[in-house]
């Protein structure tokens, strides 16, 4: 088993040449105009986008990417793992849509599930939950009926959220590829530390902010329920007892600030796969590092278009894989 | 009695370190194809990391070489006692156990110096260095097995 992706590492090395740098991203970072930044990325191998529509070049990277890894990994299960939080948007769009009667629910569909939206939405139409995916059926039927008889969004939201990151942690936490468990952990549980901060913020209940926390293995969520409904005091306190304790740094300055440094422990977790020439994990890796890159870039571009302040955009880099 | 022991110490030769060959360069080829395949132009130089775990199997090939020539099975037989017959067969030894394991070690070097000249052509020298490393042990079960075989005939047993 452990020769199965020797071609498929020996092609991501190569391919790891071209991913952008700290460097790069400096160099990006002091274009002085959006065409500039999109010469730079041209230069480097990126799609072409000599209209300006800098979404098209990045969704076209993004379709880059997932062919790759299609082509790379054939029909191996492992990756579906990115793809089920598609999935799971879908479904929350297509119940949305078909209970709010929504004319055109094809604008909130997204690409990249296991299966097509259009399949989400027309099994939730007819009603035939069974015809969904096996990790969609429960939670679509439960958020179908609550959305149904409270028309309270928020609630199918949670419902759905909390199923979609049960169900990575549960993929995850079998998975032979450490890389992917620390990957459904620390996905999991910062979401939970997200969920937990916002819902103190709007001052939800401690009953909704229970049904809202989806279990893991490093954070108690009883505890982080009750610290959620007290103060923000609690949530430190409780945080600093866990493995998240060097992120309350960043929690206390800003959620973006906290989420930056999420992905930034990730692009650390991942960078041991460089050593790695044999196993799935440094395709994982470059995948996410992709991944990494390309919101980088969304970032700065959109920054660079509507004339942001450098150092708001500099505030909101993530470190790079390379 | 003899002339099979000997014959079974040829094939033994040629048979494992021949196997680990087989592996090792298969697996080598793997990563020189995932890296040709985006990089076309690095060919030659994977071409040479591919090629390092072959050398067991030449090894293989000559100590069976020799072990064949010395009990005359290609012209005129000569007398193999029992004890000869058993001797070429452990003088065999060496080079098939070794030459086995040795080439997959060095495989998986190969591989990683493939990716290191995926990453950095211009470290290409320091990526052979690494599997040639391993070659040293097949080398010296080489020794071991040719010292043993040209040894054998002179004792009379």
């Amino acid at each position: 088993m452990q020769n199965e992706y020797t071609y498929a590492v020996a092609r991501i090395r190569a391919k790891e040449v071209s991913l952008l740098s700290k460097t790069d991203i400096d160099t990006l970072m002091s274009c002085r105009s959006l065409d500039e930044c999109i010469r730079f990325l041209a230069d480097k191998g990126w799609a072409d986008c000599s209209d300006g529509d800098f979404k098209k070049m990045l969704s076209s990277e993004e379709d880059k990417l997932w062919s790759l890894i299609n082509e790379l990994t054939g029909d191996d299960k492992v990756f579906d793992v990115f793809r089920y939080p598609t999935d799971f948007h879908n479904l929350k769009a297509s119940i949305k849509s078909i209970v709010t009667d929504v004319k055109e629910p094809q604008i909130f569909f997204l690409d990249r599930g296991t299966t097509d939206a259009k399949n989400i939405y027309n099994a939730i139409k007819d009603k035939e939950f069974d015809s969904l995916p096996e990790h969609l059926r429960e939670c679509a039927k439960k958020a179908y009926h609550t959305l149904l008889q409270t028309r309270d969004g928020q609630l199918c939201d949670i419902i759905i959220d909390k199923a979609s990151l049960e169900y990575i942690r549960d993929v995850t936490k079998n998975s032979k590829c450490t890389l992917l468990k620390d990957y459904g952990e620390l996905t999991v549980a910062a979401a939970d530390i997200k969920i937990a901060v916002r819902c103190l913020k709007t001052g939800k209940s401690h009953e909704f902010i229970k049904n809202a926390l989806a279990d893991c293995d490093t954070l108690n969520v009883t505890l982080l329920a009750d610290a959620a409904s007290k103060t923000f005091d609690d949530i430190y306190n409780y945080l600093a007892y866990t493995d998240y304790s060097d992120a309350l740094e960043y929690l206390k300055k800003s959620p973006s600030e906290f989420e930056r440094y999420c992905d930034n422990i990730l692009m650390e977790k991942i960078k041991e796969q460089k050593l790695n020439n044999f196993t799935a994990a440094p395709i994982a890796a470059y995948f996410l590092a992709r991944q990494n890159e390309i919101k980088t870039v969304r970032l700065i571009l959109s920054g660079k278009q509507n004339d942001i302040d450098d150092n708001i955009i500099r505030e909101r880099l993530r470190d790079m894989y390379v | 009695m003899g002339i099979v022991f000997a014959l079974l110490g040829a094939a033994v030769a040629a048979l494992m370190a021949g196997i680990g060959s087989a592996i090792g360069v298969g697996r080598a080829g793997e990563a020189a194809a995932g890296v040709v395949t985006e990089d076309p132009g690095k060919f030659g130089k994977v071409l040479i990391l591919q090629l390092l775990p072959g050398t067991q199997g030449i090894y293989g090939l000559l100590i069976a070489f020799m072990i064949l020539s010395n009990i005359g099975i290609f012209g005129n037989p000569v007398e193999v006692s029992v004890m000869q017959g058993l001797m070429y067969l452990a003088a065999a030894l060496p080079m098939g156990f070794v030459g086995l394991y040795s080439a997959i070690r060095q495989s998986r070097a190969a591989v990683s110096g493939i990716a290191l000249v995926a990453k950095r052509p211009d470290q290409m020298g320091k990526a052979i260095i690494f599997p040639a490393m391993v070659e040293t042990y097949a080398i010296l079960a080489l020794l071991v097995s040719i010292l043993a075989i040209t040894g054998i005939p002179g004792i009379a047993v």
